[in-house]
């Protein structure tokens, strides 16, 4: 269960960039997680609740943007959606691929609750 | 220390030099009352960077780090013992040992002669780049030649987290199924070598084929050599030893590489 490890990076992160816009309030986190990230959506919801308390996201929703395995082949150049577990090329069934998408581990965004937000310029 | 170290929320104690934050925050007014910051920042990138640091530390001293991952009882650290019997005379070698429990492990390689720091991690499922930074800083790197960073026995967990290692190595013993990398894709796809341990016992493990084994690692469009090797039996394990060899080479050319740029 890393989850709750990656949630409370993820936190830091969300703690830096609300206090870097003068907020004190996040009312909502997106983050992009591949199927082939090695994290469990549903976990991270979970350590997502509990690692929340006390922080500036404590009453944020979790937006999960889930990202399925798509590979590009090297041999015959077709683009698919693949599973996590075999990635050979849908079309020609060449193993040697190239990921596009389905690693991804992002925190994309935040929203900030301007009602809260004491006015700050970008920091650099 | 390292069972206070916590994961993630301690970025900032360390001095890194390998790149700066370089957040670039995107504002976007909303149709509520909210304001949408767009971050773009990998969830990881604390460890990312503490491992760039370690990466560094192991670059300057020359040291080749080694993480080995693996189920919990697949042989990890028969199989270090093993290599420590063969290679120790002629190379430095020494161990961090990671585990949810006890100095167990470390012991074992202490009784070899061989510098081990054992790393508790209580709760935690996996070493983390923060726990081996302060492993590193309990050896004195200048006495080592490779460094064999023994992750905590999980075929999840350890995957994601990036330690400064030169090379992933993975374990899959025959005693469990050939499909696993199937089944643990994160693992094994990160894996730049495969090592079946427990290969001697494979003639009465007739539902073991190795060749599945391998067809499954292929699957995850991994070129990754996947070798059977046995702590048991030295002569099995010549492939590992080359596999040591020649990353030890390339991890010179890399280090001499790195001071003519920067005498330049």
């Amino acid at each position: 269960m890393h989850e709750l490890s990656i949630c409370r990076g993820l936190l830091a992160q969300v703690e830096r960039a609300a206090e870097a816009n003068g907020a004190h309030h996040v009312s909502r986190v997106t983050v992009r997680i591949g199927a082939l990230s090695g994290v469990e959506p549903e976990l991270l919801r979970r350590a997502f609740e509990v690692a929340r308390q006390g922080g500036h996201a404590r009453a944020a929703v979790l937006d999960i943007i889930e990202v399925p395995v798509s590979v590009r082949c090297e041999a015959c150049g077709a683009m698919g959606v693949v599973t996590s577990g075999n990635l050979a090329c849908p079309d020609c069934g060449n193993w040697r691929v190239e990921l596009v998408a389905g690693d991804e581990l992002l925190l994309e965004s935040i929203e900030l609750d301007e009602q809260d937000t004491v006015d700050a310029e970008e920091v650099a | 220390m390292c069972k206070d170290c916590g994961c993630g929320d301690h970025a900032g104690d360390f001095r890194i030099h390998a790149g700066g934050h370089g957040h670039h925050h995107h504002r976007h007014e909303n149709d509520q009352h909210g304001r949408t910051v767009e971050i773009m920042n990998g969830l990881l990138d604390d460890n990312d960077r503490q491992a760039a640091h370690n990466r560094a530390h192991f670059l300057e001293a020359g040291v080749l780090a080694i993480n080995l991952m693996s189920s919990p009882g697949s042989g990890k650290t028969a199989l270090i013992e093993a290599t420590i019997d063969a290679l120790g005379h002629r190379c430095r070698i020494a161990v961090i040992e990671g585990d949810l429990e006890t100095e167990n492990d470390a012991e074992r390689i202490r009784a070899k002669g061989v510098p081990a720091v054992q790393i508790t991690t209580g709760q935690t499922c996996h070493l983390d780049a923060e726990m081996v930074h302060a492993g590193l800083h309990a050896l004195d790197l200048s006495d080592i030649d490779i460094l064999f960073i023994e992750n905590v026995g999980n075929l999840v967990c350890p995957a994601d987290f990036d330690l400064g290692q030169a090379a992933n190595v993975v374990l899959l013993s025959a005693t469990e199924g050939d499909d696993k990398p199937a089944k643990y894709p994160v693992m094994f796809r990160i894996a730049d070598l495969v090592l079946i341990s427990k290969a001697d016992l494979l003639p009465v493990l007739d539902d073991f084929d190795p060749a599945r084994a391998k067809a499954c690692v292929r699957a995850l469009a991994n070129p990754a050599e996947v070798f059977e090797v046995s702590a048991r039996r030295p002569d099995t394990l010549a492939p590992w030893f080359a596999f040591i060899e020649n990353r030890l080479g390339a991890h010179a050319g890399i280090r001499r590489q790195a001071h003519e740029t920067a005498a330049e």
